[in-house]
């Protein structure tokens, strides 16, 4: 097996990552090159500089990009029911209360936040595994939160999803052929004959060896075996995928090779990521965007370069700090964090106001009364926080009270009228409040 | 938090002896199998003094779990052959009968498992499990002497309320929280050597912070020997004094800290480095995965076990790599630092060929 790991690959993007739904048949080719494996780094060719060439740096954003998926005020609660016979709803954990993003087409955002904190469950709302409780999810001029089942399935093959474990995910009892094959029988896109060419040509796309479509999961070490998940998600052509800690359970080594692939894959066929991870240095290299999520809440979105480098929000400082770095080892010792005590609280009974309050040093009486807006302070960046700034700048004074007509101590002030103008669209405005001046600024 | 009296220290027991606490050497742990044998590890020496921490890293299955398994005398004595040399202040523990490994274990050496979860018993209430492990090697010790200890240790390790959540079972605990207290029933005794089996990587990163910080602490405080296995570097890079990289059962290199993470000479560590992406780096960056699959310890490769992923084997003259299994030599910046491979001058490699790539930032910093 010769093979060049720069060689173009076989599958052309028209081929395969063209979308068809609109056309109503898909045009699937059949032809299964003999070049497989092109995004696999081939292990007979041993040379740095190849490999190096194929390992790819952090994503780019695209600012102009139109969204394909726009979250308005998504909500899902739980219901929590008493023991007994009549069980009776006492409660609710409210796992996502009123999150609104954009995916841009053919890029994608990231979800980070800890566990608990409603980032799987939003991943699985998108998908319409679970049936949102509020707030709208608007694809292709459709809502997803307000369809029913029927009206669901054609959808699905454009939304699709990579699960996080490779060894779960899985039938143990289908071979690969049928796993890779089933979205395909199940939306009767190509005739049955047209299945296993098909099949193999995924299983080339995600560097696989296309003959081994009838071996089972277990022949497969854990990073082919998320290939294969990745194949099955690639099936219908998605033009959303939702992944869900692709790597998290994957060796160091492996993961790399995974991220590269998932790359490879969003350069070729234009497929837009809702990127779920806890691992902030892989969703930062991965992801052009980021939202971080607290307690079924985004408190602060925005491009890498902000996030990153100049966080407002003290969650995303205190996550942020508490990332171990590798470049720590030339200082010797530990680096300076902020100490978030304690655990999250429940998410049945969230503290009033804002979330993070029972865990914030800079909380004060307004965090308790009012809770802080998604507020966009600046060209791709918002933040939820009364005292929105960088680090070891935070304001004395709260910067929202003007806007939420409240005094410092966040009691109301008669006669303001609160301006709530921009606090809740999905994307970005062209203008945003500025936090020095006060006042609304454009770019 | 209330201090903890030192009224029962385990260095009675395991004399005071001069070097380091746990010294192991030429370590060889074979398991028989249907299919032949597998040497799970092979020729491993390193040492930990009291009060320092090793890292160990590694992908699954290089053999970082096995070897600390055997040094707590976790394995089989019927399913695993262990040759070689490991003594834990100044006990030879390899051979040691059962009875005597007994009052070594969770004495003067305890180990903290990845899931706390699974690693504690779900029937019984945490204070029950830490009263055990206290009574178990203080025959002397009342069972109100044995809660009052345990209230003490949840204490040490920062769990709210102890009095009261002594009585709690496993599942009424956080991630976070059973976590801490499966340090506080290792800590229990007062061990000199503590094996931490990736302690973090099941946890949230604001409570891996907690966790690090517990245990740094607590090392400070007991000036006890730490072993840490994980396969994050930044873990690594913030922890320990020493780290030793292992591949297939064998230690590829074993140096300081910075030495091993600011001029490294081995490839396969030059691959975990360049395949981690980092919060700080450059967008630049590339991300370099390190090819193919770790390597079948049923067979394993011949020469350097890491050549047929290896991407700078073509440096080499001849068929070094594939023949010849390099010994474990020092590295060109200084005895302490010792690496295994063929290449020349891997330091050069290094700076001029993968730093510019993986950390195009930091090329200007170290010329």
């Amino acid at each position: 097996m010769t093979q060049d790991p720069n060689a173009e690959t076989q599958v052309q993007p028209t081929e395969v990552g063209a979308n068809a739904a609109e056309a109503g048949e898909r045009q699937l080719t059949a032809e299964a090159s003999d070049a497989y494996g092109t995004h696999e780094v081939g292990i007979d060719n041993l040379d740095f500089a190849a490999v190096a060439e194929h390992g790819h740096a952090a994503s780019e954003l695209d600012p102009d990009a139109p969204a394909v998926l726009t979250v308005d005020n998504l909500k899902m609660y739980f219901p929590v029911k008493s023991s007994g016979v009549v069980r009776r709803t006492i409660g609710h954990v409210q796992a996502v209360d009123g999150i609104s993003f954009e995916v841009p087409k053919g890029g994608s955002i990231g979800l980070v936040g800890e566990s608990g904190c409603g980032k799987s469950t939003t991943g699985r709302l998108i998908t319409r595994l679970y049936k949102p409780t509020g707030g709208s999810m608007m694809f292709a001029d459709q809502d997803l939160a307000k369809l029913s089942n029927s009206e669901m399935k054609p959808l699905r093959r454009d939304v699709q999803m990579i699960f996080q474990d490779p060894y779960t995910s899985l039938n143990p009892r289908h071979t690969v052929g049928t796993i890779v094959g089933a979205p395909l029988e199940v939306h009767k896109i190509v005739p049955k004959n047209k299945v296993l060419p098909r099949v193999q040509e995924l299983l080339e796309v995600v560097g696989l060896n296309p003959e081994h479509y009838n071996r089972y999961p277990n022949e497969f070490s854990g990073g082919q075996r998320q290939r294969i998940g990745i194949a099955r998600a690639l099936t219908l052509n998605p033009k959303l995928l939702v992944a869900d800690e692709p790597v998290s359970a994957l060796d160091v080594s492996i993961q790399a090779q995974v991220i590269n692939l998932l790359q490879d894959i969003q350069a070729e066929f234009e497929v837009a990521f809702l990127f779920i991870a806890h691992d902030l240095a892989i969703v930062r290299h991965f992801c052009p965007e980021i939202a971080v999520m607290y307690l079924g809440k985004i408190v602060e979105i925005g491009d890498r370069d902000t996030i990153y480098n100049h966080p407002h929000h003290p969650y995303t400082q205190a996550l942020l700090s508490a990332v171990p770095d590798v470049k720590q080892a030339a200082v010797g010792g530990r680096r300076e964090r902020i100490r978030l005590e304690g655990d999250v609280p429940s998410p049945i009974n969230p503290p009033s106001g804002c979330r993070f309050r029972t865990r914030c040093q800079f909380a004060q009486e307004i965090c308790a009364k009012v809770e802080p807006p998604l507020l966009q302070i600046g060209k791709r960046h918002k933040a939820a926080c009364h005292f929105a700034g960088e680090l070891g700048a935070h304001p004395a004074t709260p910067v929202t009270t003007q806007l939420l007509g409240v005094d410092d101590q966040g009691s109301p002030v008669p006669g303001a009228t609160p301006t709530n103008t921009q606090l809740t669209i999905p994307g970005y405005e062209k203008t945003w409040y500025d936090l020095k001046t006060k006042q609304t600024t454009g770019a | 938090m209330t201090s903890i009296p030192m009224t029962q220290s385990s260095a009675a027991e395991t004399s005071e002896v001069e070097g380091p606490f746990l010294q192991v050497e030429d370590l060889k742990v074979t398991f028989p199998t249907e299919d032949g044998p597998i040497t799970a590890v092979s020729g491993l020496s390193y040492s930990v003094e009291k009060g320092k921490t090793l890292g160990i890293v590694g992908e699954s299955g290089s053999g970082k779990s096995v070897s600390s398994m055997a040094v707590m005398g976790l394995h089989d004595a019927k399913s695993a052959r262990i040759s070689g040399s490991i003594r834990v202040g100044g006990t030879e523990v390899v051979g040691l009968g059962e009875s005597r490994m007994r009052a070594l274990r969770g004495n003067s050496m305890a180990m903290i498992f990845q899931d706390a979860l699974a690693a504690l018993h779900p029937f019984y209430k945490i204070g029950a499990q830490l009263e055990e492990a206290y009574l178990v090697h203080h025959s002397s010790a009342s069972k109100r002497d044995a809660r009052r200890k345990a209230i003490e240790m949840l204490d040490r390790v920062g769990i709210p309320q102890p009095d009261r959540r002594v009585d709690d079972f496993p599942h009424q605990f956080s991630g976070g929280m059973r976590q801490r207290a499966m340090i506080a029933m290792g800590l229990i005794n007062d061990p000199s050597l503590l094996i931490a089996d990736e302690p973090t990587t099941a946890l949230d990163v604001t409570v891996q912070a907690q966790i690090l910080d517990l245990l740094q602490d607590l090392q400070r405080e007991f000036n006890s020997a730490v072993i840490i296995i994980t396969h994050d570097l930044g873990v690594i890079a913030e922890m320990a004094d020493d780290v030793l990289v292992m591949y297939a059962g064998r230690c590829v290199e074993y140096g300081s800290t910075k030495e091993i993470l600011v001029a490294p000479e081995m490839p396969y560590t030059w691959g975990l480095l360049s395949s981690v992406p980092d919060v700080t780096a450059s967008t630049d960056a590339r991300l370099i995965p390190i090819p193919g699959n770790p390597p079948s310890l049923l067979r394993p490769p011949t020469g350097c076990p890491f050549h047929p992923r290896c991407v700078h084997s073509d440096k080499v003259p001849g068929d070094l790599c594939r023949t010849t299994l390099p010994e474990l030599l020092p590295a060109t910046s200084g005895p302490a630092h010792l690496k295994r491979c063929h290449l020349a001058d891997p330091l050069k490699v290094y700076r001029t060929e993968v730093l510019p790539e993986i950390a195009p930032d930091l090329v200007e910093e170290t010329r």
